[in-house]
């Protein structure tokens, strides 16, 4: 499974900085076992945004957000209450904040980082790839992931080695930051390009030494 | 320029800050390292280029080939008397060893550094290697800054700071609407976080490359235009075909094809790229690859 852990609150609050109504979207799969989206996440954020100020349009969860035709068909019904918010905010791993930016057409913002417990661990089958960096950057980039999208992992931006919208290294591969332009373009969030992200910290990348002591690293580890 | 004791004196001077900041036209030239330790070739063309160039770029590394190093080479360029820009890339250092060879050049006494990313390793003669990327360009410019003022990029503070002009690179050419923009607003990210210089990449053809000025003319910061002279019509299809932001127009193709004595057409293809770019930019940056020899031709043939 994929483990996130949520982000601390002043970054998700500075997320929606601006933004009046939110739709807040959780997962029944590893972030619910993760406890950083689950039922009981979505609750305990839709109380703290209210009390924060925010109108909370709708909020519900899906198992997973990783499968695009399920978040599509399971959103369905509550259009109207994603369609009257100004953003989402996604409680799940890298992969499912990626899945829904690219299903529905609004600002979607991770509320969790993804961390790496140590090699890869199975492979999902979607066009998606978090890196499980542990310091989610997909509110700067529209939902695309700069490092696993761009295959020199840059995140201020593009090389000059595109070619007609393709990388210099596979002709076949689609420039990751001119997707990124793209889906930015698209949600009118151009100006989100222009922020300067510092040099990342690695070392967040590896579980903070807290979850040794959770139930979920219990179950996984020793399990 | 003459005698050895100018040599020491002109050594001094850094010559490049000193003429961009006095809004005079600015001529920098490439030269690349090559695979080994013999440094007979290098010696010689720096003996051309003092006094011809107002700083002499070291590449780091260029095109993923495995070469003789950078800061080595921007070392004896500056003992020869010219002022060496050294090119950094972030392809093969981690945040640490780039800090470490920051300190290095600045004791060496190297005072312009380029930031680039740098090619990919997949596409030099060592496909194998680990890509590093740690910091990118612009993130690399921000460190150099913050080593300028006499921290290293986590605030601690240094025991004697560098002080460093710094530059960067942009493409002017695009071919999507995406690339143009990415490529505006990261040069403007990247004026934000220290450079105080633009080199490009090789601009063939002038009235494009005007529109690209009029563009950033608002940044208000000196752009030295990139200059590759052809070599022959086989060289320019190779790189409209290969190489990401060169646009070498059919019309140079057809005079290089038609031309008796190549090396004669490419030398004045240059050398009018020049005088045609000499009123629209604040500098050019020729990079010859091989050519080095003869960028005194191509100056003398612009006037200049």
């Amino acid at each position: 499974m994929i483990v996130s852990t949520q982000k601390p609150w002043e970054e998700i609050l500075g997320y929606l900085e601006g933004e009046s109504s939110i739709f807040i979207l959780g997962c029944n799969g590893c972030a619910e076992a993760s406890g950083s989206g689950g039922p009981a996440q979505v609750v305990e954020m839709q109380q703290k945004l209210e009390e924060a100020g925010k109108k909370i349009t709708g909020a519900m969860t899906i198992d997973f957000l990783c499968q695009k035709a399920l978040v599509k068909s399971r959103l369905r019904p509550r259009t109207e209450q994603v369609t009257a918010a100004d953003s989402i905010l996604v409680m799940t791993c890298g992969l499912g904040v990626q899945a829904v930016a690219a299903s529905v057409n609004k600002v979607c913002h991770p509320a969790c980082d993804t961390v790496n417990m140590g090699g890869s661990r199975g492979e999902w089958k979607g066009d998606e790839r978090c890196l499980e960096c542990g310091e989610c950057l997909l509110d700067y980039t529209g939902g695309i992931c700069p490092l696993t999208a761009c295959t020199k992992s840059l995140i201020n931006g593009a090389c000059g080695g595109a070619s007609h919208g393709k990388c210099e290294l596979d002709p076949d591969k689609d420039c990751g930051w001119e997707l990124i332009y793209e889906r930015l373009k698209q949600k009118n969030q151009l100006d989100k390009l222009r922020t300067f992200i510092p040099p990342k910290s690695w070392d967040k990348m590896r579980p903070n030494p807290k979850m040794h002591s959770t139930a979920l690293w219990a179950l996984e580890k020793r399990g | 320029m003459g005698t050895g004791e100018e040599g020491l004196e002109e050594k001094d001077k850094v010559v490049l800050q000193s003429k961009l900041e006095a809004k005079k036209f600015a001529i920098t030239a490439e030269v690349g390292p090559l695979k080994g330790t013999d440094i007979t070739e290098i010696m010689e063309v720096a003996e051309l280029l003092r006094g011809r160039v107002d700083a002499a770029n070291v590449t780091d590394q260029q095109s993923s080939v495995m070469r003789l190093g950078s800061l080595a080479v921007c070392h004896l360029l500056k003992e020869k008397g010219l002022d060496p820009v050294f090119q950094m890339t972030c392809r093969d250092r981690n945040r640490l060893a780039l800090q470490s060879d920051l300190l290095s050049a600045h004791v060496l006494g190297i005072e312009n550094v380029l930031a680039l990313t740098g090619d990919l390793p997949t596409l030099g003669d060592q496909p194998q290697a680990k890509p590093v990327y740690d910091l990118d360009s612009v993130q690399l410019l921000w460190v150099i800054k913050k080593l300028n003022e006499g921290y290293d990029m986590v605030g601690n503070e240094l025991k004697g700071k560098t002080n460093f002009f710094a530059g960067a690179v942009v493409t002017p050419e695009a071919d999507t609407e995406a690339k143009r923009e990415l490529q505006l607003i990261k040069m403007e990210k990247k004026i934000a976080t220290g450079a105080r210089f633009f080199q490009t990449q090789a601009v063939y053809d002038v009235d494009s490359f005007a529109k690209f000025m009029k563009r950033v003319e608002r940044f208000n910061v000196p752009i030295l235009a990139g200059v590759i002279p052809l070599k022959s019509a086989g060289m320019a299809r190779f790189m409209n075909k290969n190489v990401a932001g060169v646009f070498v127009p059919e019309e140079l193709i057809d005079k290089m094809v038609k031309a008796e004595d190549r090396t004669a057409a490419g030398i004045e293809i240059a050398a009018n790229l020049i005088r045609e770019l000499k009123d629209i930019c604040h500098g050019v940056h020729i990079m010859a690859i091989g050519w080095e020899k003869k960028v005194p031709a191509i100056l003398d043939a612009a006037g200049l």
